[in-house]
């Protein structure tokens, strides 16, 4: 492992931007911008922004206070004002930092909603996450989209012009009413078009991993990769530079034959290449991530940078059709995926990117992920013969972050993953 | 005319034949019928009737079903029913079923669609996605799309054509249905000594896995019996049971809270048979179109539906008053995501308007009944004891 952590352009600039966005939200009320709440899957910014408002993640709040211990303490806020153990996290740990007066994850106040957009997307939970959050804000206007899921694999005209009906008729008139503004197609093309870029880029950047040694670590650096186009930057210019200037950066790096950056330096030697499945435990995110980089372990594909959009099987917003490509966006996220997509875009990724093994981080309180991922494991391991390795942890209730089990298992994993290289060679 | 403990026992028998023998030799009478397994909640089971078939409510092996290979699908903290249906196809239970259908209730629902594609059970696996938007004019279309789907594919199996005259016959069945269940319910209210909460569900589950027409005549039966007095009353307070409307809780719980000092006088353990409230149309001469309002409009509330425009929690307030109940027994199945995040919505709308409740989790295979039972004794007795009646103003 290389010492020496210069940060490179690409991480200045995300970081400029992440607080350009949180200044302005700090300031919405003696702005007059309007604050809208929605999820990263079926993220439809462009939308929101062609209104001038600006958008809220719950669930970025939610991790980002797991990454900065304040998720414990939210969560148990919201157990103690009725919520269950047995719930999904993100959702206790929202309420609970809203009932403890609703500083962000970065200490500034976090403006409450003039709209909660339930783009309900691949998750039965986003559903009763703002029953819930519109019991906290009352008289908060909601606007549902409900996005059909991929039940047969593919997206027919019935379900895209279910959920074109659904933007004409109920989001949009709701946000003309909240913003005062106007539906605005042409702005809102302007916003797609910049999105269709970024999909570009952000195809090239996570096939970089094609490349031996990979540039990037495509789950644990890749969940900052993703970071703009997921939390408020979609549709912008500002996004569109991001990318770009990130993809430059990855280039270079491949050009001179460098690993992926960690938080120690670079991995020197890359032992093993693996694709996971399932999103990362946020609390102790670093000790997690040191795990696999101390072991020389690069994840090349995971299925958690996909939550907020597949790009790989083909799908790109096209401008000239802004509500139908919204609504496409939607349904192509990952969780909105079957098990049987999901097991194809996973197989391909192992094939594509060569991989050794496949591993799963199971999240205790997330069922979107977590049912059915034994079988996508069987699945994997039966048609590809490829070694499988399981964990399991949660997202952001430390409660459940056992770190001697997670080490036990990947040692073993690892060791698997040893002795098969030595039976190849 | 059967006894009633004749019926009674008859029904429990079927209602827990994890065989589905009647649902099996039904079809093999007619080379064009067809076995349709549906999940919980809802499925408007009018549809496969006019197609010929038979829906078959898939509930989980309860207790009745012993997990081997089901536990090597599903870590430990995703809700017990999945496993069990894991199961239960494993061991070859629904050998002769044609097709599955997957109501859009939660994701562990969802993702287990998707297993049984995995797996290539049945000619079609059909997760169905109720729309959440209860406009017609964004929704029907859409709806009538994905009851279509069925219908084409149990067509491609049987060739029957279904006409407007076959659906609206099913849909006039399946009111009967519907009116005599809620004609049981309304009795028991009044005279809850009549039939146990236990005899109630018993012969309401055995409607999920025999025709209609048999369950109609099971139900007019015993309905018929229950007009005289039989039984004693006993000094028990009524409640309601709410959040088990999917993961079914053991026959063993149902009776340690009726044991502990209560009357269940209204619950959601079989939600799917009430879930239209009162007659769907017949008149409009589109009874596709009559199926896909009565769900738009006519659908009671639940945990797995949207209720922005009609809030769940006055809605659970109104039958509190419709059905007089003294306090409410909050029964969740463990890790059930939907049910136990309405819990902090309900459970303020109770204390609110000082409505009694208790809250406990079970799982379908819950064998131990004890703290349960001295949870609901207390619960009872201070009830008895202490309170006022519920009294639910301003909704
Ligand atoms: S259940 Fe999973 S996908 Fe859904 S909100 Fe919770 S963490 Fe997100
Ligand atoms: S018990 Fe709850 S979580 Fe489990 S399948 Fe049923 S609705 Fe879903």
């Amino acid at each position: 492992m290389s010492t020496g952590v210069a940060k490179e352009k690409s991480m200045i600039i995300q970081k400029e931007m992440i607080a350009q966005l949180s200044k302005e939200l700090s300031m919405a009320k003696d702005t007059g911008k309007k604050v809208v709440y929605t999820f990263v899957p079926g993220n439809i910014s462009e939308l929101i922004l062609s209104f001038d408002m600006l958008p809220v993640y719950p669930e970025i709040n939610a991790l980002q206070s797991g990454m900065r211990k304040k998720s414990e303490g939210f969560i148990r806020g919201a157990e103690k004002h009725g919520h269950s153990e047995d719930v999904c996290t993100y959702v206790k740990c929202d309420v609970g930092m809203m009932l403890a007066g609703n500083i962000g994850p970065n200490g500034e106040t976090v403006p409450p909603p003039d709209l909660l957009l339930l783009s309900y997307t691949g998750c039965f939970t986003f559903m009763k996450w703002f029953e819930t959050l519109e019991r906290l804000y009352p008289g908060v206007p909601v606007a549902l989209l409900h996005t059909p899921y991929q039940e047969a694999g593919h997206i027919t005209p019935e379900m895209t012009a279910y959920m074109v009906k659904q933007l004409k008729e109920e989001v949009i008139p709701k946000m003309e009413k909240v913003s005062g503004k106007k539906y605005d197609e042409e702005k809102l093309k302007m916003h797609l078009r910049n999105s269709s870029k970024v999909e570009e880029s952000i195809i090239k950047i996570f096939d970089s991993t094609k490349n031996r040694p990979s540039p990037i670590d495509a789950y644990f650096a890749g969940v900052y990769y993703i970071g703009p186009i997921n939390n408020g930057f979609r549709g912008t210019s500002e996004a569109v530079d991001y990318y770009d200037e990130l993809y430059k950066e990855i280039m270079v790096r491949v050009q001179k034959g460098l690993g992926p950056i960690t938080p120690e330096g670079e991995i020197e030697e890359e032992r093993f290449r693996l694709v996971v499945e399932g999103p990362p435990n946020w609390t102790h995110f670093r000790e997690f991530w040191k795990l696999f980089y101390d072991m020389g372990a690069v994840i090349v594909a995971s299925s958690y940078t996909k939550v907020g959009g597949v790009y790989d099987m083909g799908f790109r917003v096209n401008p000239d059709k802004p509500l139908e490509s919204l609504a496409e966006y939607c349904m192509n996220c990952y969780t909105n995926l079957n098990l049987n997509q999901r097991v194809d875009l996973l197989s391909n990724c192992i094939t594509k990117f060569h991989a050794d093994g496949f591993l799963v981080n199971s999240i205790k309180s997330c069922n979107s992920f977590s049912a059915g991922q034994l079988m996508i494991m069987q699945q994997l391991e039966r048609k590809l013969e490829i070694p499988v390795g399981f964990i399991e942890s949660d997202l952001v209730d430390p409660r459940y972050f056992s770190y001697s089990n997670i080490k036990n298992r990947l040692e073993s994993f690892f060791q698997m993953l040893e002795q098969r290289k030595l039976m190849v060679k | 005319m059967d006894t009633p403990d004749v019926i009674i026992r008859k029904c429990e028998e079927l209602a827990f034949d994890l065989n589905f023998t009647r649902a099996k030799e039904w079809k093999a009478q007619d080379a064009s019928r067809v076995l349709v397994g549906n999940m919980p909640i809802y499925f408007p089971r009018e549809l496969v009737h006019a197609a010929n078939g038979l829906c078959v409510g898939i509930l989980g092996g309860g207790d009745k079903k012993l997990i081997i290979k089901g536990d090597a699908y599903y870590q430990s903290y995703i809700c017990h029913m999945p496993r069990s249906i894991v199961e239960l196809v494993l061991d070859g239970h629904f050998e002769g079923f044609d097709g599955f259908i997957f109501p859009s209730i939660c994701d562990v629902i969802r993702n287990l669609s998707g297993m049984f594609q995995l797996m290539g059970k049945g000619t079609f696996v059909k997760y169905l996605d109720y729309p959440q938007n209860f406009s017609a004019s964004v929704s029907e279309d859409f709806y009538i799309n994905e009851l279509q789907y069925v219908l084409d594919q149990i067509y491609a199996i049987n060739k029957v054509e279904v006409t407007a005259e076959r659906l609206k016959n099913s849909i006039q069945l399946y009111n009967k249905n519907r009116s005599l269940i809620t004609e049981l319910y309304d009795i028991r209210q009044q005279f809850p000594w009549r039939l146990t909460a236990a005899d109630v569900y018993h012969i309401v589950r055995a409607g999920y896995v025999i025709p209609v027409e048999e369950h109609n005549e099971i139900l007019e039966a015993m309905i018929q019996h229950i007009q005289v007095d039989r039984g004693k009353p006993v000094d028990k307070i009524k409640v309601m049971v709410m959040g088990a409307f999917c993961e079914q809780p053991p026959v063993g719980l149902i009776k340690t809270i009726e044991m502990a000092g209560c009357y269940i006088i209204e619950d959601d353990f079989l939600l799917g048979a009430r879930w239209v409230q009162g007659d769907i149309e017949t008149t409009s001469g589109n009874p596709m179109h009559d199926l896909c309002m009565a769900y738009l409009e006519k659908s009671t509330f639940s945990s797995s539906v949207y209720d922005v425009n009609n809030p769940k929690e006055n809605r659970l307030m109104e039958l509190i008053k419709k059905r007089k109940v003294d306090g409410i027994i909050f029964a969740a199945p463990s890790f059930c995501d939907p049910a136990l995040l309405d819990h902090p919505i309900l459970q303020k709308a109770c204390n609110d308007h000082h409505v009694r409740f208790i809250s406990f989790l079970y799982s379908e295979n819950t064998g131990q009944f004890k703290v349960i039972k001295e949870q609901v004794g207390t619960f009872s007795d201070s009830i008895k004891l202490w309170d006022e009646p519920v009294v639910i103003n301003n909704l």
